[in-house]
């Protein structure tokens, strides 16, 4: 499923909505769903903080790709990139003091798998995994 | 989200999602409340947030940071178990007092 919107911030929680129902569709267990939106929420906000500078009139992409096993995620826009990746994907890394700088902390911690792509002045693409090991019945 | 003031101690009910969408909105309501009626402590009920990421522990922690020098308090209570996972992995339960449950 390939979901794009503007860069407004009312579009973070319209993307965490419709994680929900891909997640629900998959029955997956509450506590995971609500990492999920954590990890996309955080995702898709420093997309329009970050990548585009609270400019709303940028596009963010959500791809949602889900099997029976994982559910990938990405997040991708075409703002102003991330110069150093090690550094932001850091604790307390953040450029405003009055935000955690906490995002990528909850994506790794939340996902399985992170990895991020970026390129100054191309844009910046997140892709997340989660395993899905409690939908194997049980023995 | 509804605001109560009583002994100089605004309280605060959060409701529904606290996210980028609303966070401003609610820094507004709260600094509002200490520039211009002097404020100084603040009571956090969370009892019916379902949800919260990094924007909305962004407005805790500032909230925090705003009330230090001027003497002042900020404090949450009720805090259902899944927003206090997330809160724990941010490393506000070190700074935050956090109030025992409430009866109703």
């Amino acid at each position: 499923m390939v979901f794009t919107f503007s860069s407004l911030p009312e579009n973070v929680t319209i993307s965490r909505m419709l994680l929900s129902a891909v997640g629900s569709q998959l029955n997956l267990p509450i506590n995971e769903l609500e990492e999920l939106k954590v990890a996309v929420s955080e995702a898709v906000s420093n997309s329009i903080i970050h990548g585009y500078k609270n400019n709303p009139e940028a596009f963010v992409t959500l791809e949602v790709e889900s099997s029976s096993k994982k559910i990938t995620i990405q997040v991708i826009d075409t703002g102003c990139g991330i110069p150093d990746i090690k550094q932001a994907m850091q604790a307390s890394y953040s450029t405003d003091p009055e935000r955690m700088g906490l995002g990528f902390v909850f994506m790794q911690s939340f996902m399985d798998e992170l990895k991020v792509e970026s390129e100054v002045n191309q844009g910046t693409k997140v892709i997340m995994t989660k395993y899905l090991k409690n939908l194997e019945p049980s023995h | 989200m509804r605001k109560r003031i009583e002994r100089q101690t605004l309280h605060v009910y959060l409701e529904g999602e606290l996210d980028l969408h609303n966070a401003d909105e609610l820094k507004e309501a709260i600094d509002i409340e200490i520039d211009k009626k002097g404020i100084k402590n603040i009571v956090l009920h969370m009892e019916k947030l379902t949800f919260i990421d990094s924007s909305g522990l962004g407005v805790l922690l500032g909230r925090y940071k705003k009330l230090l020098p001027l003497g002042g308090k900020l404090k949450v209570t009720n805090v259902p178990p899944n927003i206090y996972k997330i809160m724990e992995l941010s490393g506000l339960p070190k700074i935050i007092e956090f109030l025992p449950k409430e009866t109703a």
